[in-house]
């Protein structure tokens, strides 16, 4: 017995003495990542000595869990999954190992990864001070997905820059919930990169902002008492029940199920519509910009991006830094691409060489057009109608949004419920709003 | 909170003193278990309570202020936490009630002879051992879902239309999953009081002709008083944490209807990350809680005694 533990022991000294890593990785549970996962094992061919750790949760919990990591610097994930959103803010909290370095210490993975390559936007989006603490793994906009056969049986067609009258237009006639099909299908699950990531890009296209310049909430204002009115309207009358549960994971399935007419959501969305192992609709499914209201075209569609960063309480830099950089790299897109079996399936809206590549034009060609357009087309610094003092078209670039946007969210899923008014609802979020412009000492 | 209880020091008979060696009284022997509790009980309380002084948010690491009792104010002077602290009691209250009723019921069924009594009594027990998030996510998309649950079909089978019952009435359907739950708990704690009950004071009530509910409100009732009281107060501090079956159903929405107060500090520190916050908040449910179950001890025992039990 005594024989066996310190054999035991040996060989757990051994095995660290042979250089193997285990890293641990946090990311979110959409399909691109999981695929990301599924991978691992191509990974491990190029770098044998590192093994990967997943910890794979859905968004809104993911958040938590990291935010929660690497605020209190307990250092459990190597390699963080981190939104636009929070890259510049963890940046100028210390939380991120800048990049910038590790790519000049390392020129060999540097020449392959072209960063050159990855599209301007996005990279400007993601660097601090010049320098840059995340890549993209994928970035998004938001665009209109709609259904062929409903709409030719409905005996309609969708124009390519359509407005929210037509679309709810469309929906009275394609609705017919005794059949299971739903006239549209849009996010109400409540949460700040949920149901508020929709909204405001409706309250925008409105005319309305979280805030004016002097960072007094601006929710009691008629452009918000619109869009919300028009939102729970159109998903009350033309929706599918129980909608307030829906996220974007759900109202995927509803629409790669064909029970949606329409749906507008995000650009990524795409590729599974048209990828027939996660698919019914492959045949029928049509792409549109997203919907404009009647206050302006700014920031009627967000812009996204999930990226990979290093958290600064990491012990394995450099393991970290050898996955984060294959992961994002083109390499790995062409790689998924083989696994797959379709162009249409690769992580889309961080390379330009994938929107230049043959192959993906072909595969993807019914919406990568629309998709690099709407990305090259989302402005951060001019997201709405009249000035603002934040960035973020679909959410306020200060660190204590999420509170705002998850509690702000679960007013409106009140509202879109019945449980409270549409007026109610403002009210509780304007207070919260203004609330949260006083502590976080932005109102003067 | 756990008070220590007070130890007497018994004087013992002090065994023959080794030549060398410690001499420890019992109450020495007792310290590092003592120890051991304050660490793991007080001292995280009296953390929570530092803390609820600071303004303390994690996504603002650079400024931790001492507030005194803003933390307090913020949390009393808002009238949206009023709903939340009624949510937290009808929740609790709406449970107990029901787990009572249909607990007392399945008692005095299980407390009949019949073939295959302890096998039911076993089956029984099985929705109590459920754990509470396994709970929500079967009930949320298997049950009450509108679009693929079973309630759904069955409302659809019989022509009507589907509600949509965490949206529309969604304290009622926690209510009813907590319910789920706890009724076993209830049901055993029950039985058992019913199995002491003495067979002869039956048998002398119906010698003197009492009715089936004379005897009831008579004979079983009193006698069951000391088991009522055990799953009052056990329910109560159990059912005012809930917290699972709310995160993994409704995330305490639409809006606040189902946000009880574990709900709520959950929110705060780990949706806002405003640790003073919910360490105020903390504080609070603490004493909320402490006082709830000392009145409902006080209650249910004078009821008790006036009944002459």
């Amino acid at each position: 017995m005594k024989r066996l533990s310190l054999l035991s022991l040996v060989l757990a000294v051994s095995s660290t003495w042979a250089g193997a890593q285990t890293i641990t990785i946090a990311t979110v549970n959409n399909p691109d990542m999981v695929t990301m996962q599924s991978l691992t094992p191509e990974f491990n061919k190029k770098y044998p000595g590192i093994n990967v750790k997943w910890v794979v949760l859905p968004e809104n919990e993911l958040r938590q869990k990291i935010t929660l990591d690497v605020a209190s610097g307990a250092g459990s994930f190597d390699l963080a999954t981190v939104g636009v959103y929070e890259v510049p803010i963890w940046a100028k909290n210390g939380w991120l190992t800048s990049l910038t370095p590790l790519f000049r210490q390392n020129p060999t993975i540097a020449s392959a990864y072209k960063l050159n390559d990855v599209l301007p936007s996005v990279r400007s989006a993601l660097t601090v001070n010049g320098q840059l603490y995340a890549v993209p793994f994928y970035a998004e906009s938001s665009m209109t997905f709609y259904n062929r056969d409903l709409f030719r049986a409905a005996g309609l067609t969708m124009p390519q820059n359509p407005t929210w009258q037509q679309l709810q237009t469309f929906a009275a006639k394609i609705h017919k919930p005794a059949s299971g099909v739903y006239g549209i299908c849009l996010r109400g699950l409540p949460g700040w990169g949920e149901n508020m990531a929709f909204i405001t890009t409706m309250v925008n296209t409105f005319g309305g902002r979280w805030f004016d310049q002097n960072w007094q909430a601006q929710l009691n204002t008629p452009a918000w008492k619109n869009a919300l009115t028009f939102y729970v309207n159109t998903l009350k009358q033309y929706g599918p029940p129980g909608a307030t549960s829906n996220g974007f994971t759900e109202n995927l399935t509803l629409m790669s199920q064909g029970k949606c007419g329409m749906w507008v959501d995000a650009t990524v969305a795409a590729g599974f519509l048209s990828d027939p192992g996660s698919s019914k609709i492959t045949k029928s499914v049509g792409f549109a910009n997203a919907p404009v209201g009647p206050g302006t075209p700014r920031g009627s569609n967000w812009f996204w991006s999930w990226n990979l960063a290093i958290p600064k309480s990491t012990k394995q830099q450099d393991a970290a830094f050898k996955f984060l950089t294959w992961a994002t790299s083109p390499e790995y897109i062409s790689l998924v691409a083989r696994t797959k079996g379709t162009w249409a399936a690769v992580p889309p809206g961080t390379r330009t060489s994938t929107y230049n590549n043959a192959n993906y034009k072909k595969a993807a060609g019914a919406f990568s057009g629309l998709v690099l357009s709407s990305i090259n087309r989302a402005d951060v610094t001019k997201p709405t109608k009249d000035p603002v003092p934040y960035t973020g078209i679909q959410y306020v670039s200060i660190p204590q949004f999420q509170a705002l946007g998850t509690q702000v969210g679960q007013y409106m899923a009140g509202a879109l419920s019945g449980q409270t008014s549409i007026d109610q609802a403002l009210k509780q979020g304007q207070d919260a709003a203004n609330r949260i412009a006083k502590e976080g000492g932005y109102q003067k | 909170m756990t008070t220590a209880p007070s130890v007497p020091v018994t004087a013992t008979h002090a065994p023959p003193a080794p030549k060398r060696g410690i001499r420890l009284t019992p109450a020495a022997l007792i310290w590092p278990a003592m120890l051991y509790l304050i660490l793991t009980t007080q001292v995280p309380f009296f953390m929570t309570v530092y803390y609820s002084f600071f303004r303390y948010n994690l996504v603002d690491p650079s400024s931790r202020p001492f507030i005194g009792l803003a933390n307090y104010q913020n949390l009393l002077t808002d009238p949206q936490n009023l709903r939340i602290l009624l949510n937290t009691v009808v929740l609790a209250g709406g449970t107990l009630i029901l787990t009572l009723v249909i607990g007392g019921a399945l008692a005095l069924l299980l407390n009949r002879e019949f073939l295959g009594r302890a096998l039911l009594r076993t089956l029984l027990i099985s929705s109590f051992l459920v754990m509470p998030i396994v709970t929500a996510v079967i009930w949320k998309n298997m049950l009450l879902s509108p679009t693929s649950g079973f309630f759904a079909w069955v409302s659809q089978s019989l022509g009507l239309t589907p509600i949509d019952w965490l949206g529309q009435a969604p304290m009622l359907s926690v209510i009813m999953m907590i319910t789920w739950e706890w009724t076993p708990f209830a049901a055993l704690i029950l039985l058992t009081g019913l199995q002491s009950l003495p067979d002869d004071q039956i048998e002398a009530a119906r010698l003197d002709g009492a009715s089936p509910w004379q005897e009831f409100q008579h004979i079983v009732l009193p006698h069951w008083m000391q088991a009522i009281q055990v799953v009052v107060l056990m329910e109560t501090i159990a059912l005012l944490q809930v917290y699972g079956e709310i995160y993994g159903s409704t995330s305490g929405g639409p809006g606040i209807a189902t946000t009880n107060l574990p709900y709520f500090i959950y929110q705060k520190a780990f949706a806002e990350y405003n640790i003073g916050l919910a360490s105020a908040a903390g504080v609070l449910t603490v004493i909320f809680t402490n006082i709830l179950a000392v009145y409902l001890l006080k209650l249910i025992s004078r009821r008790a005694s006036s009944q002459g039990g």
